[in-house]
């Protein structure tokens, strides 16, 4: 079914994508001339598939549980911010504050992601095929964030027990997030996620970052730290 | 002290004490509830009540409503409230399930609000709240879109009285299993919320955030904007033109559960002359009582809510008062207030875990302290009692509807207060700071 932001208005789309009965057979959708609106699909809650026909602003796919949603554009600040499941995929590049504080599912940007990508995850995984820029995982608690490309500076800063992949290189790293080895058993949950996801990759050409867990519980002697 | 002996005024042996301990730990101290310090308040006004001029309502006899509809703006579906007088956030983790459940349980029975905490939204307060306000805070924790829609209305928390500027703490000793996993984090570690939103940082993306948080909740719930008592003529403002329908207004005596004294002490300004402020920009912009604004931050009595309500506001919220309801600080259990070095009336020792009277604790034993249906029941009573003080003085100010109270019901009793309050100096027509 194509639903044609031109035509419809947004509260109405959005309306219908939450709604969306089990017994209709109807689960495929289209969102047509997008343009850049805020909070597309935002909400959606049963596993639909949604495709976006252009660029997106804010928050799109926002809290998203179940649904299936691919934009061919790309995506303003926050798109699948505290996503609980489902797919989130963006054929372009992101900007700031992607797939923050999310919970499930996964999130894939193809293009490049702005800063502060994944802050504060709490078990989404997402993966930049591109480069993600500064402050990314910030405070991030649980979860993946793989990046494919390179990652400015203060990657993973007071990261929490979340992991991030990188291939490329990392500018610089945050506080209190140092390298960590890349074990076998890293290397087949990374492989399987690559799997899962259908993306060809090597787990072997990445490096792992995670928590050094020094600044968990507030010490004088890590005052420098901060 | 001794009569011959003269203390310094610039280094009194408070300070002394303080510096000496500085020296000796390196580090700053940290504590619960609200500011200690002796700042303008509510003390300092008082109604003028009724006289030749004023014709005065029949005390027991005479109706004065107190119910309030908050967020009509732009929600679909508002609350109505049976009194002013609402539950701020405090979380589950600062504060165990029980007293949790015992606040859901006393508003509800006297047809008011609760509300969430930095740490999500625990079946006993949903069960036991009639009307339950889910916070949206910087952290996200436990934040999901099932329970935004179990919601009654959303307060998006930008600041908070007791520290505008500053995120959550919770230290380790009060993160057990439960408490550990509604946030995503591992048991046992100092949970530090973020002072910022992760996903917006100024009032056009808030406005931008509303509207997510409105397309996800079918624009039925009340969008609630919080602020700590910063700059609140500005804040309120910039949270009037983001699309709030609620403005929350946390003046400086706001509790918390954990933060820096210096902090708590230091930093933000007090409710009297922040209310003002913030009334003033409604006024301007013709939203004064068309946004309601809720007043928190040292509420205790009636009186309290009554010039609150006259000097501008719609409700007041209260926090601290209503843990002390809950028995925070009562004369119990006295030896364990002296374990933690303290005594009752002066405990303010919420961060650590380890609350006499088992209210701000996660530790099992000490959380059975505290019965959530009589710990609702002494809710109930206090904020009856709020209730009963706020009609008995709006009456005696000819008044049938607590909402009509209004600044020429008051007087002020020093310069600072008539200043902040901008109401005349008892005795004078004089407002500092006003033209005639």
């Amino acid at each position: 079914m194509n639903l044609d932001l031109n035509k419809k208005k947004l509260r109405e789309i959005n309306q219908l994508l939450q709604n969306v009965s089990r017994e209709k057979n109807n689960r495929s959708f289209q969102i047509l001339n997008p343009q850049g609106q805020h909070a597309i699909c935002a909400g959606l809650k049963d596993d639909i598939e949604v495709s976006i026909k252009g660029h997106t602003g804010y928050y799109c796919a926002g809290m998203n549980k179940n649904a299936s949603i691919t934009v061919h554009g790309n995506v303003g600040t926050g798109v699948a911010e505290n996503m609980m499941s489902g797919k989130v995929i963006i054929k372009g590049n992101a900007s700031q504050s992607a797939g923050a504080t999310g919970h499930g599912g996964s999130l894939i940007i193809e293009g490049d992601a702005s800063s502060r990508c994944g802050i504060s995850m709490k078990g989404i995984n997402i993966i930049v095929k591109g480069s993600v820029g500064h402050m990314s995982a910030f405070m991030a608690q649980k979860g993946n964030l793989i990046i494919l490309g390179d990652a400015d500076a203060d990657l993973g800063d007071s990261i929490y027990e979340a992991k991030i992949f990188v291939k490329g290189k990392v500018k610089s790293l945050g506080s209190d997030c140092i390298e960590k080895k890349m074990d076998d058993k890293n290397i087949k949950e990374l492989n399987k996620i690559f799997k899962d996801l259908n993306i060809s990759e090597d787990a072997k050409k990445f490096k792992r970052y995670g928590s050094a867990r020094n600044l968990y519980n507030f010490k004088i002697d890590n005052v420098s730290s901060y | 002290m001794k009569k011959d002996l003269k203390e310094f005024k610039t280094f009194p042996s408070s300070t002394i004490k303080e510096i000496q301990r500085a020296a000796k730990e390196g580090i700053y101290q940290i504590r619960g509830l609200g500011a200690k310090r002796k700042v303008p308040d509510f003390d300092d006004l008082v109604f003028l009540g009724a006289s030749m001029s004023r014709y005065p309502l029949e005390g027991y006899r005479e109706k004065c409503n107190t119910s309030v509809i908050l967020g009509d703006r732009f929600a679909k579906n508002p609350i109505k409230l049976d009194i002013p007088i609402t539950i701020a956030g405090m979380s589950f983790g600062a504060l165990g399930a029980n007293a949790k459940e015992a606040l859901g349980r006393g508003a509800s029975a006297m047809g008011t609000s609760t509300t969430t905490g930095d740490g999500g939204m625990t079946k006993e307060e949903r069960g036991s709240s009639k009307y339950l306000v889910y916070q949206l805070l910087p952290s996200r924790y436990g934040m999901n879109p099932d329970d935004l829609r179990k919601a009654d209305a959303i307060e998006i928390v930008v600041g908070q009285g007791a520290k505008p500027g500053g995120g959550g703490m919770l230290l380790g000793q009060k993160i057990n299993k439960r408490v550990a996993g509604m946030r995503t984090l591992p048991e046992g570690i100092d949970q530090r919320s973020a002072c910022r939103h992760p996903d917006w940082t100024g009032p056009d993306d808030l406005e931008i955030k509303i509207q997510e948080l409105r397309e996800i909740t079918n624009w039925e719930k009340p969008i609630y904007i919080k602020v700590g008592a910063a700059r609140p003529y500005y804040d309120t403002t910039l949270a009037v033109k983001a699309g709030a329908d609620v403005v929350v207004l946390d003046g400086m005596q706001g509790g918390t559960a954990a933060t820096q004294d210096v902090f708590i002490e230091h930093v933000g300004i007090p409710t009297l002359g922040a209310l003002r402020e913030s009334v003033d920009a409604l006024k301007e912009l013709n939203m004064h009582r068309k946004v309601q604004l809720i007043v928190s931050g040292g509420i205790r009595t009636g009186a309290d809510v009554a010039k609150a309500i006259a000097m501008g506001a719609d409700a007041v919220s209260i926090g601290s008062a209503a843990m002390m309801a809950l028995n925070c600080n009562a004369d119990l259990y006295r030896k364990d207030y002296e374990k933690l070095g303290t005594e009752p009336g002066y405990c303010h020792h919420c961060h650590t875990g380890k609350c006499p009277v088992g209210v701000a604790t996660q530790d099992p034993i000490l959380e059975k302290r505290l019965n959530p249906i009589e710990g609702g029941k002494r809710l109930k009573n206090y904020l009856s009692t709020l209730t009963l003080e706020l009609q008995t003085l709006a009456r005696a100010n000819g008044k049938s509807d607590v909402r009509n109270l209004e600044p020429e019901d008051l007087a002020a009793l020093t310069v600072e207060a008539a200043a902040m309050a901008r109401v005349p100096l008892a005795g004078t027509d004089w407002i500092p700071g006003l033209k005639k």
